[in-house]
């Protein structure tokens, strides 16, 4: 099978559509095509990504100010004055295609993507609420990202919009924003945030329940908007390395790996091999690292202490490896724009093949237990199930897809190196339920494992980083990369001088945000912080 | 059971075999938060926990202190659910706009005499995100501050550091 053999019929049918003329370019966002679209053409090439099967993995809207677009050749050459550039970013084998328009920035409309693919919504919606792009046929009105801290005709992301925003008032509560209600005899309401009771991120849950089964659960998140995307216009290189590691901190490493590789790939720059696979070491110990928390804390929801207790003693000894040898416990600032920050010692290296074996004899007896144990089991077999349906329809990736039988990994189906290099074991379960997400996550454990190993086998010697170049302004960039939660997208856009202008990373958990509400239906209420925790959305990736 | 039982058998109390220097230096602190919580609070100090804007960093490292290797509850330390029930709030990040009334309410929840850490660099200055249309930066811009404990993260035996300091000070 070749690369992008289904493009052509994808072209084909958007040219039954409408026929004019139209390339896919292959430059310009490699590995991805591009595909330059009139506006008039977005809702059609979305109903066609549908009919075909794509994936969409989501959209974006880029405000391009009052200069005119880069290239004269692009389709909305006829535009003039402030213009608003959307892409979003379809996959299917593993090759990726970004569509790409212009709309101006005083009629920003296109057609929504959303009724085709629901998994898009809160996408639409931040873009809208942060660039005022509008996407006709949305089926939800609603605000997303805004709550009160700008009004509803200013939007942040507008070059004309100051980063200190136009009102040093206190921001009262976003109180009225209405939520879906159930009415029925029984039926009551349970408001949760955004201050939680434990130790997580800020969100709020609305369920609607009947005695203890949830009819519906609807997310509201948002409060941990931090204007990410904003920050990062005028930052360069290095400072936008810095703060895509804090987009969400239990990804450090992949986010800061995908805003390296994407500002790389504008700038040209090849990171020497021996940095691609300190960088793989770096995110494998990260993937480890969260799984290990996360499979002690979902065991701990249902009241297995016991697992809890020495997942955390595991994870605890791999974090103080991590700071001894990398200097951070959760390796934050080791990847610079062309390579790496540290380098290893031969003493090092004999460590971490030591550190390997040891989690390797530990997790053993522990995952046996846990893979089988009769109170877990019970509690964690049939509960939260995620259909294929779903999962496909909302466009999951990692553990979550992984568990509903979406066998779907950047690593392997779009390889980056020095993952092209090194076998790639990618887990599928198909039951969907939490007790499945645990058994992939036990899994990806021993395959990260496995691949260190492969890694450290491997390791090229040379340099650890490579001069990084001044990119062209205008250059566009794309980093794919399969952090632990799954595929992270991340765009970036230069101007002048090597300053960023636009900067987009995309969490996975967008998409599994919404397949958490749909996972809940049919469990009961104390049921849902396992659920949760089987999904472990990330606040902080979605909130930006 | 068996399975469990020789698992447990064979890794032992990790929280005594700690690397020595860490272990010293905990137990050092654990015992001299010990004497001032037993002096303020009768033997046992409840936090609660807010997330105003964090990445998130900052919670992994705070979950830490609850792992065996710190197991901060024998020094009377423990976490609560809600802020009627807590004597400190332990505040990470920078706070967002979104968060700013949900802190403040949270804040005004929590009985007197209460205490406030700044936990995390995001908390103390601001940070990498600093202040903005979604951010208010600092903690103290918000609420009144009386530990800062920076780091970003601060590692758990910072957090443990801090905590200390808070029983330094006069409520």
């Amino acid at each position: 099978m070749s690369r992008f053999d289904w493009l052509s019929e994808f072209l084909a049918r958007l040219d039954h559509d409408r026929p004019i003329p139209r390339q896919a370019d292959a430059d310009v966002l490699a590995p991805a095509r591009r595909l330059d679209l009139a506006a008039e053409d977005w809702g059609a090439a979305g109903r066609i990504a549908a009919a075909m099967g794509l994936r969409h993995a989501g959209v974006w809207a880029d405000p391009l100010g009052d200069r005119p677009s880069e290239s004269p050749q692009e389709s909305g050459s006829e535009i003039e004055g402030s213009a608003i550039r959307v892409q979003a970013c379809l996959e299917r084998d593993g090759d990726y295609l970004i569509l790409q328009t212009l709309v101006l920035q005083t009629r920003p409309v296109l057609d929504s993507h959303t009724p085709l693919f629901p998994g898009v919504d809160r996408l639409e919606r931040h873009a809208r609420d942060l660039t005022g792009v509008r996407f006709h046929g949305h089926p939800d009105e609603r605000r997303w990202t805004r709550h009160q801290a700008w009004s509803t005709d200013d939007f942040p992301l507008r070059t004309d919009f100051p980063i200190e925003g136009r009102s040093t008032r206190r921001t009262p509560a976003d109180v009225d924003y209405p939520f879906a209600r159930i009415q029925g005899s029984g039926v009551y309401e349970i408001p949760v945030g955004p201050v939680h009771a434990g130790i997580i991120e800020p969100g709020h849950f609305r369920f609607q329940a009947a005695g203890e089964d949830v009819l519906s659960l609807e997310e509201r998140l948002g409060y941990v908007h931090r204007g990410i995307e904003k920050l990062a216009v005028g930052r360069d290189p290095q400072g936008l390395m810095r703060l895509a590691a804090r987009v969400s901190g239990d990804s450090t490493v992949a986010y800061a790996w995908a805003a390296a590789q994407a500002m790389e790939r504008a700038a040209g720059c090849a990171p020497p091999p021996r940095a691609m696979s300190l960088r793989a070491l770096l995110a494998e110990r990260e993937r480890i690292a969260n799984h290990l928390g996360d499979i002690g804390a979902i065991c701990n929801d249902v009241g297995f202490a016991f697992a809890h207790v020495q997942c955390a003693r595991l994870r605890e000894q791999w974090q103080r490896r991590s700071a001894a040898l990398f200097g951070h416990r959760l390796m934050m600032d080791t990847l610079l724009p062309g390579g790496v920050a540290h380098d290893l010692s031969e003493t090092d290296f004999r460590e971490l093949r030591l550190d390997h074996a040891a989690l390797q004899k530990a997790i053993a007896p522990l995952f046996d237990i846990i893979d089988d144990h009769p109170s877990l089991d019970d509690r964690l077999i049939g509960t939260g199930i995620l259909a294929q349906a779903d999962a496909r329809a909302l466009g999951c990736t990692g553990y979550v897809g992984k568990a509903s039988g979406l066998a779907f990994d950047v690593r392997r189906d779009s390889p980056y190196a020095p993952y092209d290099q090194v076998r790639v074991e990618v887990p599928e379960e198909t039951a969907g339920d939490v007790a499945a997400r645990v058994r992939v996550r036990m899994k990806e454990v021993r395959a990260s494992l496995w691949m260190l190993d492969r890694l450290l086998d491997a390791l090229p010697e040379g340099e650890i980083a490579a001069p990084f170049p001044s990119p062209q302004q205008g250059a566009m960039g794309l980093g794919l990369i399969e952090g632990w939660r799954g595929e992270i997208l991340c765009v970036v856009r230069f101007a002048a001088e090597g300053r960023i202008a636009r900067y987009f990373p995309r969490d996975p958990s967008w998409f599994t945000w919404p397949a958490l509400e749909r996972l809940i239906h049919g469990n009961i209420v104390p049921d849902f912080p396992v659920c949760n925790k089987s999904v472990n959305g990330s606040y902080a990736g979605v909130d930006l | 059971m068996f399975r469990i039982l020789k698992q447990s058998f064979r890794t032992g109390v990790v929280t005594e075999a700690v690397p020595a220097h860490d272990d010293a230096e905990l137990e050092r602190l654990g015992i001299e938060v010990r004497r001032h919580i037993d002096a303020r609070f009768g033997g046992s100090l409840a936090i609660r926990q807010v997330d105003a804007g964090s990445c998130n960093g900052c919670e992994l490292e705070i979950h830490a202190l609850n792992n065996p290797f710190y197991d901060v509850e024998r020094f009377g330390i423990h976490f609560v659910a809600s802020p009627r029930h807590a004597d400190l709030l332990l505040v990470t990040g920078p706070v967002s706009r979104h968060m700013e009334t949900a802190l403040r309410r949270t804040w005004r929840a929590t009985p007197s005499p209460k205490f406030v850490i700044a936990a995390g660099t995001c908390a103390c200055d601001g940070g990498e995100i600093g202040v903005s249309y979604a951010s208010c930066g600092a903690l103290e811009n918000v609420i009144p501050v009386d530990v800062k404990i920076p780091g970003c993260p601060p590692a758990p035996i910072d957090l443990l550091k801090g905590l200390l300091g808070a029983f330094q000070i006069d409520p």
